[in-house]
């Protein structure tokens, strides 16, 4: 890379910032398109960097480094005032950016959880409800103290009967005797479930109380079996595998 | 002074690198260089530490030029204040990767010395100075080794050559300027300079 001749002389005078007018205009045009000319008013420049030296000797007094760094301390660094940004200034303003849009979707994200949770807790609460609904219902049913009337034809003398509130699909049976005679000891009744095609399936085996009232709850039963009747028969205490003749008491479905 | 054979590697074929002798002949080069890498880069990084490291370093180079050119130390404080805090505003406005920071510090100083000469603001942006030279001013004894192989070089100059050169130098005149004071043709005037110049380069090359 060369330097061209004609510039030579200007460019030494360009690096010790004296040439002026039109020959300064000339020269910065031509530095524009000439990287070998640039490259020497560099050199030169170094060359002038040099010149400096030969004054080296005297030393600030101390009062200057203690004026400096006053200033210095005064004047905090503030961030990247470069001319020559690099691509790390931007680094901060990138990441305010990505935490600004994390917060954004944390905010949206929590909004979200909020309605859920709003939503499960009313869910909650009407499950609660009618928790306690069914708990009244049942410690109703199942009461020692609970007083059971059975209405019937005036005049008619009062007659064993059961009432069986049986659900398919949960396989939940509930189911109420009252008026039922006293049995002799190591026997108890057992009642009986039905199902549309099949042998009698076990549904609970159960004693009457001193007023011939009598209670099963939920007994183990198969899943999703088909009732088509209800019967009761007298067994030993342990209760039968297969009813034993004759039925007390039998009921069909509605 | 013979140059540092095997400083340099084989493919340094720019011809100014051969005034890295400077440096090589201390034995510190890498380490010099490394050493004023992170002085800027604490600086860059807001510490204070490495403002009076950098200060302790060049503050004796700065105030000398500044004092030969102004001829009065109150002004030379504050070119000397004025320049290192322009560094300590905008680290950026060094650019390590294109000369050293010793030489670079000279020539800021020496604009703004003359500036403050000639009562004008600065015509000189500081971001637009490149010093591509590599005579590493980091260490004492190189700034002393440089300094007595600049003063020789000055002194064995023809007078009206050395006299050109420090008055367009310390005191920023014109080649016109001088033509018209010592008389010379302009022409005259530009050859000394550049010829002066470049002994110079030549003085630290050979």
């Amino acid at each position: 890379m060369s330097v061209h001749e004609q510039f030579a002389e200007d460019l030494a005078l360009h690096a010790l910032g004296v040439l002026q007018g039109d020959e300064r205009v000339a020269l910065e045009k031509h530095l524009e398109g000439c990287a070998g000319c640039r490259l020497e008013l560099e050199q030169l420049r170094g060359d002038m960097a040099l010149m400096a030296l030969s004054t080296a000797g005297p030393t600030p007094p101390r009062r200057a480094r203690q004026r400096l760094m006053e200033a210095v301390e005064r004047e905090p660094r503030r961030a990247a005032v470069t001319s020559q940004r690099g691509w790390w200034t931007l680094v901060p303003w990138v990441a305010a950016a990505a935490l600004a849009v994390g917060l954004v979707a944390l905010w949206l994200q929590n909004s979200d959880l909020q309605r859920r949770i709003a939503s499960l807790e009313n869910q909650s609460a009407q499950e609660s409800a009618e928790l306690q609904r069914a708990r009244e219902v049942v410690s109703t049913l199942t009461a020692t103290d609970a007083m059971r009337v059975t209405l019937v034809a005036a005049k008619t003398p009062p007659q064993p009967q059961g009432k069986a509130i049986y659900v398919r699909d949960r396989s939940s049976l509930i189911f109420l005797a009252s008026n039922l005679q006293s049995l002799p000891a190591r026997k108890a009744y057992e009642l009986w479930l039905i199902p549309t095609s099949g042998a009698p399936i076990p549904a609970g085996v159960f004693k009457p109380d001193a007023h011939g009232s009598a209670t099963v709850i939920n007994p183990p039963l198969p899943a999703g079996v088909e009732a088509k009747a209800f019967a009761i028969t007298v067994e030993p205490e342990g209760g039968s595998s297969t009813p034993t003749l004759p039925v007390v008491m039998v009921g069909a479905g509605e | 002074m013979g140059r540092g054979v095997g400083c340099n590697p084989p493919w340094v074929a720019r011809p100014y690198f051969k005034r890295k002798e400077i440096s090589c002949l201390a034995g510190t080069e890498l380490q010099r260089d490394r050493t004023d890498a992170a002085v800027v880069s604490a600086i860059r990084s807001g510490d204070e530490s490495g403002m009076a490291a950098l200060y302790d370093r060049y503050s004796s180079v700065v105030y000398s030029v500044a004092l030969r050119v102004l001829g009065d130390t109150g002004a030379a404080e504050d070119v000397l204040q004025e320049v290192f805090m322009q560094l300590w505003r905008n680290p950026g406005l060094f650019d390590s990767s294109r000369g050293s920071l010793g030489p670079w510090l000279a020539v800021i100083a020496r604009h703004r010395a003359i500036d403050g000469l000639r009562k004008r603001r600065p015509e000189t942006d500081i971001a637009d100075v490149v010093v591509s030279v590599e005579p590493d001013l980091a260490g004492d004894a190189e700034r002393a080794r440089a300094m007595e192989k600049v003063r020789g070089t000055l002194g064995s100059m023809p007078s009206p050559q050395r006299q050109a050169l420090e008055m367009a130098y310390f005191e920023g005149l014109s080649h016109s300027e001088i033509s018209a004071k010592t008389g010379e043709p302009l022409g005259t005037i530009k050859t000394r300079i550049r010829s002066g110049l470049l002994a110079l380069r030549k003085a630290f090359a050979t």
